[in-house]
C-alpha cells in the first residue's frame, strides 16, 4: 500500500541540499507547525462533533446556523473565547494560574509524537513508544492540580483533588491493559505493534483476554480524560466546573481544547493497540481479501477506527449518569485492577503457549 | 430582641471545628431548580449540617391575598407551585366554594380532574428530567420535555396559557373544552405509553443511577410524619396519606386508582413512587376521557363573591404533596387571613435531617427526589 | 377516638379549655399556660401525630395561633386555637413534639412577632435578616413598598 516514506525522503534530501547542517532545525519547525495545525483542526472538528452527536442523541439538531450545517460553529466559539476577558482572581497564585493550562496543553501535544497516523507518518517512532505515552499522559495531572490550587477557590480545590485521585488511579488500569498488548506483540515500539497486527488485529487474534483488556482500557481512558460518566471533576450540577471554575477566556479555551485532544489521543492509542492502527483489516492467509483491503488508504483506516472509538466515548457521556467519587474509586481499586492483573497473567500464559491466532 | 429563655440550643451559630468548611450551594446553582440557598457545613466530603436560607422569591402572597377579591386571589396562587398550577387554583376554588356552599356541575368536576392529572404528569415528567440531569444523565431531560410539550400544547389550546393557566374559577372552569381536546389527550396517552419505556430503560434500569439513589437519604415513616412530609416523599416512606383517597374532592371518590406506596424511604423509592403515580394518572384520565358529561362548565355565581363569616379549609393533592388553603373570612369581599399550607415547606425541613452524614453527591440525589419548587416554599 | 371524644376529654382535664363552634373540624380553645401539656397529651395519648398547618392570625385586639392536627392512625382531625397577648405574644414551642413546627414557628415569629419559648433556633427564615417590623400584622405600615389599591 501507499507509503509516505517517499515524500519524507524527498523533503529531507531537498532540505539537506539547501540548508546543510540546519536540516534538523528546519524539520523540527515543519513538524511543530504541522502538529499545531493538527491540534487546532482536531480541536475544531471534535468540539463540533460532540455537539452534533449530543444533539442527535437528545432528539434535536445541534448547531446548524453558523456555516453550512453548522460547520463554522467552533470557529465562532474560538473567536468568542479569544475576545473574552481573562479574569485572574485577586488572591490567586499568578504564576501557577497562568502556567497550568500550558502544562495540560504541552502534555497533550507531546503525546501526538508517537502516534502513527498512516503508513510512514509518525513524528517519532521511539523504541519505548507505549511507555512514553503512559508516562507523558501523567504530566497532565500536575497541570490540573496546579489549576485547582492556584485558583484560591474552595470548589476548584475540591474538584482538582477529586480529579487528581481519579486520574492517578485509572492510570494503573490503563497501564495494565496496554501491557497485555505489549506482551503479545513483544515490543514497546508502536511500529512493531502495528506490524504484528499484519495478519489480523489483536482484538480478533487475542480473543477473550484481549477483549476484556479492551473493555478495561476504554473504561480507564474515559476516566482518565475526565469524561462522563466519570466527570465529577467538572460536574456542573455539583461543584460548578471543578478545577477550571476560575478560568475564562483563552486560558479556558486551552483547557477545553486539551480535553478534546486528549480524547483523540487515547482513542488513537486504543485504535493502534487493539484495532491495528493504520493496518487494514487483514484475515491471515486470505491474500485476495487482504489485497482488496489494502486499496483503502491507511490514513482512512486509522481515522475511521479512531473516530469510531471517539463516537463510542461520546455516546457514553450522553447516556449514563455520573458516578459518585467513592463509587468511582471503588470501581477502580476493587474491580478493574484485580481483573486487569488477572487478565495480564492470562494474556502472558496465552502468549507463551501460543493460544492466540 | 428575644429573652434569654427562648434560645435553648445556640448551635446555629456554633463556631467551626478544625477541618470543617462552609460552602454555599445556591442561590444560583444548576441543581437547586429555583433560588434556594443552602449553607452547608462540610468535613471533607461529609455533610455536618445544612441550613436553608429562604426568601429569595418571597412575594408575600398571603398578605397580597388579603387585599384581593375572592375571584382575584386564585391567580396569584398559580405562581406558587407553578408546575402544578391547575391544582393550586383548584384548591383555592374549592375553598371558596366551600364557603359559598356551591354545587359544581358534573362536567366541570370531570374537567377539573382531567386537568389536574395532566398537570401531575407534566410536573413529574419535568422532575424526572431535572433529577436525571442533576445526576449527570443529560439525555432524559430532552425526552421528558417532549411529553411535557405535548401537554403544554393541549393546555394552551383550551386554557390559553402554558404555565400559569388560571383556568379554575369558583363555580367551575373558565372556558369550555376545545373541540380537539379529547382526541389530543387520547393521542397523548398513546404517546406516553410508548415513550415511558424509553425512560425506564434509560434511567430506572441503569445500574449507575441505582447506585446513586438506592439507600440514599432514608426517611423513616415516623420521621416523615413528624416533619410533616406529604405527597410522594411521605408515600415512599410508607405513609398512606394521599388526599385524593383520604379526603376525596371534586369527584375523585368515584374513580378507581391506587395509592403508590413504598416502604424503603430512600431516594430510589421516591423516584419509583412518582413513576408509578404517572401511570396512575394515565389510568384516571383513561377512565374519564371518553365519558365527559355534558352540561354547564360553570355554576352561576354572583359577580362579586362574599364569603360568610367563618373559616374554611380545603386540601388537595398537588404533585408535591398536600396543599392546604385556610381562609378566615369576616364576611367581606376580601379574605381576612389566608394561609397556604405549602407541601414544599415541610418537605424541605426534612432535608437537613436526611442529608446529615452523607456526601455532597448524595445531597444532589436527595434534594432532587424531594422535588422542591422554591416559589412554593417562599410563597 | 374521634375528635368529639378528644375535646370532651380535654374539657374535663382543664375547665379553661373551650369548644368553639363553626369551622370545618372540631375546634378547641386552649389557654397559653396549658398549651405545652395539652400538646404533649394530644401527641402521646391521642395519637395526633401529624401537625399539618400552623397559622397565626392578627385579630387587632389579640393574636391567635391555630394548630391543625391530624392522626394518621385514627384519621381524626382537631384544630387547636391559642389566644395570645398582642403586646408580648409568647407561647411554648412544640418543635420537640412535632418537628415540622421548627420551620412553621420561625415563620410565625418573623411575620407576627410571636416568641416561641424553647425553640432551638428562632431566627428569621424567609425575610432578610435586617428586616424591621412584623409584616403580616394588620398595623404594619410600609409607605415605600405597600400600595393601597
Amino acid at each position: 500500500m501507499f507509503s509516505f516514506q517517499q515524500w519524507a525522503a524527498t523533503i529531507h534530501q531537498w532540505l539537506q541540499m539547501h540548508t546543510g547542517n540546519w536540516v534538523v532545525f528546519w524539520e523540527c519547525v515543519i513538524i511543530a507547525l504541522l502538529a499545531i495545525t493538527l491540534f487546532a483542526v482536531l480541536g475544531l472538528v471534535l468540539v463540533l462533533l460532540e455537539r452534533k452527536v449530543a444533539a442527535h442523541i437528545q432528539i434535536r439538531l445541534g448547531p446548524n446556523r453558523v456555516g453550512p450545517g453548522g460547520m463554522l460553529q467552533t470557529v465562532a466559539d474560538t473567536l468568542k473565547l479569544l475576545m473574552k476577558e481573562g479574569l485572574v482572581p485577586d488572591l490567586a497564585d499568578k504564576f501557577l494560574f497562568n502556567l497550568a493550562p500550558f502544562i495540560v496543553m504541552m502534555a497533550a501535544m507531546l503525546l501526538l509524537a508517537p502516534i502513527a497516523f498512516a503508513k510512514g507518518i509518525q513524528i517519532w517512532d521511539i523504541n519505548i513508544g507505549v511507555l512514553y505515552v503512559s508516562a507523558v499522559s501523567s504530566i497532565s495531572v500536575i497541570g490540573i492540580l496546579m489549576a485547582g490550587w492556584s485558583s484560591n477557590n474552595k470548589y476548584a480545590m475540591l474538584g482538582a483533588m477529586r480529579s487528581g485521585a481519579q486520574i492517578v488511579s485509572y492510570e494503573l488500569s490503563a497501564g495494565f491493559s496496554v501491557l497485555c498488548i505489549v506482551v503479545l506483540s513483544g515490543s514497546l515500539q508502536i511500529s512493531d505493534i502495528i506490524a504484528a497486527q499484519e495478519n489480523g488485529w489483536w482484538i480478533f487474534k487475542g480473543h477473550i483476554p484481549v477483549i476484556i483488556s479492551f473493555v478495561i482500557f476504554i473504561i480507564a481512558v474515559t476516566a482518565e480524560t475526565n469524561r462522563a460518566p466519570f466527570d465529577l471533576a467538572e460536574a456542573e450540577s455539583e461543584l460548578t466546573a471543578g478545577f477550571h471554575t476560575e478560568y475564562s477566556g483563552m486560558r479556558f479555551a486551552l483547557f477545553f481544547l486539551a480535553e478534546y485532544i486528549n480524547i483523540f489521543i487515547v482513542c488513537a492509542i486504543g485504535a493502534t493497540l487493539y484495532l491495528g492502527g493504520w493496518m487494514p483489516l487483514h484475515i491471515a492467509n486470505w491474500t485476495a481479501f487482504n489485497s482488496i483491503m489494502d486499496y483503502i488508504p491507511s490514513s482512512v483506516w486509522f481515522m475511521g477506527k479512531t473516530f469510531a472509538l471517539i463516537l463510542l466515548i461520546m455516546w457514553f457521556r450522553w447516556t449514563f449518569p455520573r458516578l459518585r467519587v467513592d463509587q468511582l474509586l471503588t470501581l477502580e481499586w476493587k474491580y478493574l485492577l484485580p481483573i486487569g492483573l488477572f487478565n495480564l497473567l492470562l494474556v502472558t500464559l496465552m502468549a507463551i503457549q501460543g493460544w492466540h491466532f | 430582641m428575644y429573652s434569654e429563655t427562648t434560645i435553648v440550643n445556640p448551635a446555629a451559630s456554633a463556631p467551626l471545628k478544625e477541618g470543617q468548611l462552609v460552602i454555599n450551594v445556591g442561590p444560583q446553582h444548576p441543581a437547586t431548580h429555583g433560588v434556594l440557598h443552602l449553607v452547608i457545613t462540610l468535613e471533607g466530603e461529609t455533610i455536618i449540617k445544612i441550613e436553608p436560607h429562604l426568601g429569595y422569591i418571597h412575594r408575600s402572597i398571603e398578605k397580597m391575598s388579603e387585599s384581593l377579591s375572592y375571584r382575584q386571589f386564585i391567580y396569584v396562587t398559580s405562581r406558587m407551585d407553578y408546575l402544578s398550577a391547575h391544582i393550586n387554583n383548584l384548591a383555592c376554588a374549592l375553598c371558596v366554594e366551600k364557603g359559598m356552599q356551591l354545587e359544581i356541575p358534573a362536567r366541570a368536576q370531570v374537567i377539573r380532574i382531567i386537568m389536574s392529572e395532566l398537570t401531575r404528569i407534566a410536573s413529574h415528567e419535568l422532575w424526572v428530567g431535572a433529577m436525571a440531569m442533576d445526576l449527570g444523565a443529560f439525555t432524559p431531560f430532552f425526552y421528558t420535555f417532549r411529553e411535557r410539550e405535548t401537554i403544554n400544547d393541549i393546555m394552551e389550546q383550551t386554557c390559553g396559557a402554558r404555565l400559569t393557566m388560571n383556568y379554575m374559577v369558583p363555580g367551575g372552569v373558565m372556558y369550555d373544552l376545545h373541540p380537539e381536546f379529547v382526541s389530543r389527550v387520547k393521542s397523548f396517552i398513546q404517546q406516553f405509553k410508548n415513550k415511558i419505556t424509553e425512560l425506564e430503560d434509560l434511567v430506572t434500569n441503569n445500574i449507575i443511577f441505582r447506585n446513586r439513589t438506592v439507600g440514599i437519604g432514608v426517611l423513616s415513616k415516623a420521621d416523615a410524619i413528624s416533619f410533616g412530609c406529604t405527597g410522594p416523599v411521605a408515600r415512599a416512606s410508607g405513609v398512606d396519606g394521599d388526599i385524593r383517597k383520604r379526603f376525596p374532592y371534586s369527584g375523585y371518590e368515584q374513580l378507581e386508582f391506587e395509592q403508590c406506596i413504598d416502604t424503603a424511604g430512600d431516594s430510589f423509592a421516591r423516584y419509583i413512587v412518582r413513576i408509578k403515580e404517572m401511570y396512575q394518572s394515565i389510568h384516571i384520565i383513561e377512565q374519564l376521557i371518553d365519558a365527559i358529561p355534558e352540561g354547564d362548565f360553570q355554576a352561576k355565581t354572583k359577580a362579586v363573591i362574599k364569603l360568610p363569616k367563618g373559616e374554611f379549609y380545603s386540601q388537595v393533592e398537588t404533585a408535591r404533596g398536600e396543599l392546604g388553603v385556610y381562609i378566615i373570612s369576616e364576611g367581606g369581599t376580601t379574605p381576612y387571613r389566608i394561609k397556604y399550607r405549602s407541601p414544599g415547606f415541610s418537605n424541605l425541613s426534612a432535608l437537613d435531617y436526611m442529608a446529615r452524614g452523607s456526601k455532597i453527591g448524595d445531597l444532589m440525589a436527595t434534594m432532587g427526589t424531594l422535588d422542591l419548587v422554591i416559589p412554593d416554599i417562599d410563597r | 377516638m374521634n375528635a368529639e371524644n378528644i375535646s370532651t376529654y380535654l374539657q374535663e382535664l382543664d375547665p379553661a379549655i373551650v369548644l368553639e363552634a363553626g369551622g370545618e373540624w372540631t375546634t378547641v380553645q386552649v389557654p397559653v399556660s396549658a398549651w405545652k401539656v395539652v400538646a404533649q397529651q394530644l401527641f402521646t395519648d391521642h395519637q395526633l401525630n401529624f401537625l399539618f398547618c400552623v397559622t397565626c392570625v392578627d385579630w387587632k385586639t389579640h393574636l391567635s395561633m391555630v394548630y391543625h392536627l391530624r392522626s394518621t392512625i385514627t384519621d381524626t382531625t382537631l384544630v387547636v386555637k391559642v389566644q395570645l397577648n398582642s403586646d408580648q405574644p409568647e407561647i411554648d414551642t412544640v418543635s420537640d413534639i412535632w418537628r415540622t413546627a421548627e420551620f412553621h414557628e420561625r415563620e410565625a415569629y418573623e411575620m407576627f412577632g410571636v416568641t416561641f419559648i424553647g425553640h432551638p433556633d428562632l431566627r428569621k427564615l424567609i425575610l432578610p435578616d435586617d428586616f424591621e417590623g412584623f409584616p403580616m400584622r394588620k398595623n404594619f405600615e410600609d409607605p415605600v413598598n405597600m400600595i393601597k389599591l
